[in-house]
């Protein structure tokens, strides 16, 4: 205890504020000034750096600081200056929600909470040295948190990597600029013509997501261009998430609109002609989305915290520290877990991590037992929706979380639910950038 | 003996540092200190999805005029919410006989211990009027 209070005292007052300055140039400057940094002493806890900034990122950024309340130092790097919500951006490609509807600022975050924030790219990680490079600057930590989402693997499909295929053939799985042009191939689509896409190989980001997907693009073509077809390829043996309720949705709103096809990984894509193959077959698209794999965001696999025949990051369920580096942390869609990629899974697991990272830092005892819920709504159409909820606790044994009795499904989708989900989005925005 | 009192003088050395005036701290009623607390402040951060930071939702039947009459009452604030009416709520919830959308899914995750616990913790956060969000308009350097 004694070693770990000095070396924490020496360590902060090796690291002011003139570093912090240096390190992030005119912008952190700013940021100091803007905010009132300036004023206050320097935190007794240290330092916790936390890359990226979207719903696990963010998360664990504001609840650091309230749980510490204000002891510890928190300093996000993010490069995008806006947070676009991928959940609900589905209902973008049915027409029901527009893009500027789910894009959000970050300034009350920073501002509410005293939250350091860097515009800027993590290009390497110093886990021994406790310090991270950007492009333009250095920053040291006490504790890590590495919350980059997903990475996509054009490893399979190398004909899609460049931004100008991607213009042509969007994954629109980061919500943005993809998911407007996705909709704009949509409606520009004549009636008759048929929109392709497929299902990646699971594990990836929002299991539901692209059945619900399925369902949006068929509500728009049923009532715009009721001639038109999907050809779903699905890369899994069957649908991997609300089986059931999708099967009956699909048939009961959309009889005839739907070709699901199991067990079709995509092996190649003609980009001009946009033509996709997989083992036997061949289909000729209008409109084509693909998903391509997922693993690990690309700074995770820099800093080697994935592991070597699996490209996901194995973490300590107690703390989300890494098992492969120490004091790094890892947070949202790059976990290896059997847990659903979701967005309330990743503020899960943000605050779990927090509230890890202050009673560690403090030289306490991290909570033995954390428990959280889950709930992950599905759009049928414009307006009905429906759950599947599970409440997660620690398995001591199998040092994993695991699914408690109680949990499961709608029994079907209603416009209750579409409003309860609509209530969640506004609820989690909120808390993850207020 | 020593490593307690290293203790106390660092969590005292916390206590003369927070009270630094930051925003945003003001609803927060446990400390990091307060091992009590943190098993179930996480628990009970899980619920904000639905019902807001701290029981602090921003959909309650005033501000979102558009909702059913069905969905009335739902994604409640549960801030400042009396023990006993959430105890039940909950408990309600667990054993079926109350109805439910979506809670009994996680009513009948949680032991009672925990139910009361978030009831505790739930009736001791400060009542916020809080509004949704305003979103902006997605800018054209963003991915």
């Amino acid at each position: 205890m004694n070693n770990h209070f000095n070396h924490q005292n020496t360590h902060l007052s090796g690291f002011n504020r003139r570093d912090f300055i240096k390190a992030t140039g005119a912008i952190g400057a700013l940021l100091l000034s803007h905010n009132g940094f300036a004023k206050a002493t320097k935190p007794p806890l240290g330092r916790v750096v936390v890359i990226g900034g979207g719903y696990a990122g963010a998360t664990a950024a504001k609840y650091l600081r309230l749980w510490s309340l204000g002891a510890i130092e928190v300093v996000v790097v993010e490069p995008n200056t806006q947070f676009v919500s991928c959940p609900l951006s589905n209902l973008v490609l049915g027409g029901s929600k527009s893009i500027n509807d789910l894009t959000f600022g970050y300034d009350a975050l920073k501002t509410n909470h005293g939250i350091k924030w860097v515009h800027d790219k993590v290009t390497t990680i110093d886990a021994e040295a406790k310090k991270i490079t950007l492009s333009r600057g250095e920053l040291s930590y006490d504790r890590l948190i590495v919350a980059p989402g997903i990475d996509f693997d054009f490893a399979s499909l190398p004909m899609l990597a460049s931004a100008e295929a991607q213009n042509q053939i969007p994954h629109a799985w980061k919500a943005g600029w993809q998911t407007v042009n996705l909709r704009k191939q949509l409606e520009a689509m004549p009636d008759g013509g048929v929109f392709v896409m497929n299902v990646p190989k699971a594990p990836y980001r929002c299991p539901p997501g692209p059945y619900e997907r399925v369902c949006q693009v068929a509500s728009y073509l049923k009532t715009n261009k009721p001639k038109s077809k999907i050809v779903v390829l699905d890369a899994n043996a069957e649908i991997i998430s609300k089986k059931g309720l999708f099967s009956k949705a699909w048939a009961e709103l959309y009889p005839g609109i739907i070709d699901y096809r199991p067990d079709h990984a995509i092996s190649n894509v003609e980009v001009a002609s946009k033509t996709v193959s997989t083992e036997f077959d061949q289909f000729k698209a209008d409109v084509l989305n693909v998903i391509p794999p997922q693993r690990a965001g690309k700074i995770a696999q820099i800093a080697d915290l994935t592991e070597k025949d699996y490209p996901w990051c194995e973490v300590n369920f107690l703390t989300y520290e890494s098992k492969r580096v120490q004091n790094v942390h890892v947070i949202g869609d790059s976990v290896a877990a059997g847990l659903p990629k979701s967005a309330h899974m990743a503020t899960n697991q943000a605050k779990i991590c927090a509230n890890a990272i202050v009673q560690l830092l403090a030289g306490q005892v991290p909570d033995p037992a954390p428990v959280f819920a889950n709930t992950c709504y599905s759009y049928v159409s414009d307006k009905s929706a429906m759950h599947v909820a599970n409440v997660y606790r620690y398995d001591e044994a199998k040092k994993i979380m695991v699914s408690a009795e109680g949990g499961g499904v709608s029994l079907s989708p209603s416009e209750k639910e579409g409003e309860y989900a609509v209530a969640w989005s506004q609820n989690i925005w909120a808390d993850t950038l207020t | 003996m020593k490593q307690f009192q290293v203790i106390c003088f660092l969590v005292l050395s916390l206590i003369t540092s927070v009270c630094l005036p930051v925003q945003g701290f003001a609803t927060e009623v446990s400390t990091f200190s307060d091992e009590q607390n943190t098993h179930i402040r996480s628990l009970a951060a899980s619920c904000a999805a639905c019902h807001g930071t701290f029981g602090n939702s921003v959909v309650n039947n005033q501000n979102i005029a558009s909702r059913s009459t069905e969905s009335k009452g739902a994604n409640a604030v549960l801030a400042g919410m009396a023990v006993t009416e959430l105890t039940e709520k909950l408990l309600g919830f667990r054993d079926g006989s109350r109805k439910a959308t979506v809670m009994h899914r996680h009513a009948k995750g949680l032991t009672i211990d925990e139910i009361n616990q978030l009831a505790a913790h739930f009736s001791k956060q400060q009542r916020i009027d809080k509004s949704p969000i305003k979103s902006e308009i997605l800018k054209a350097d963003h991915e």
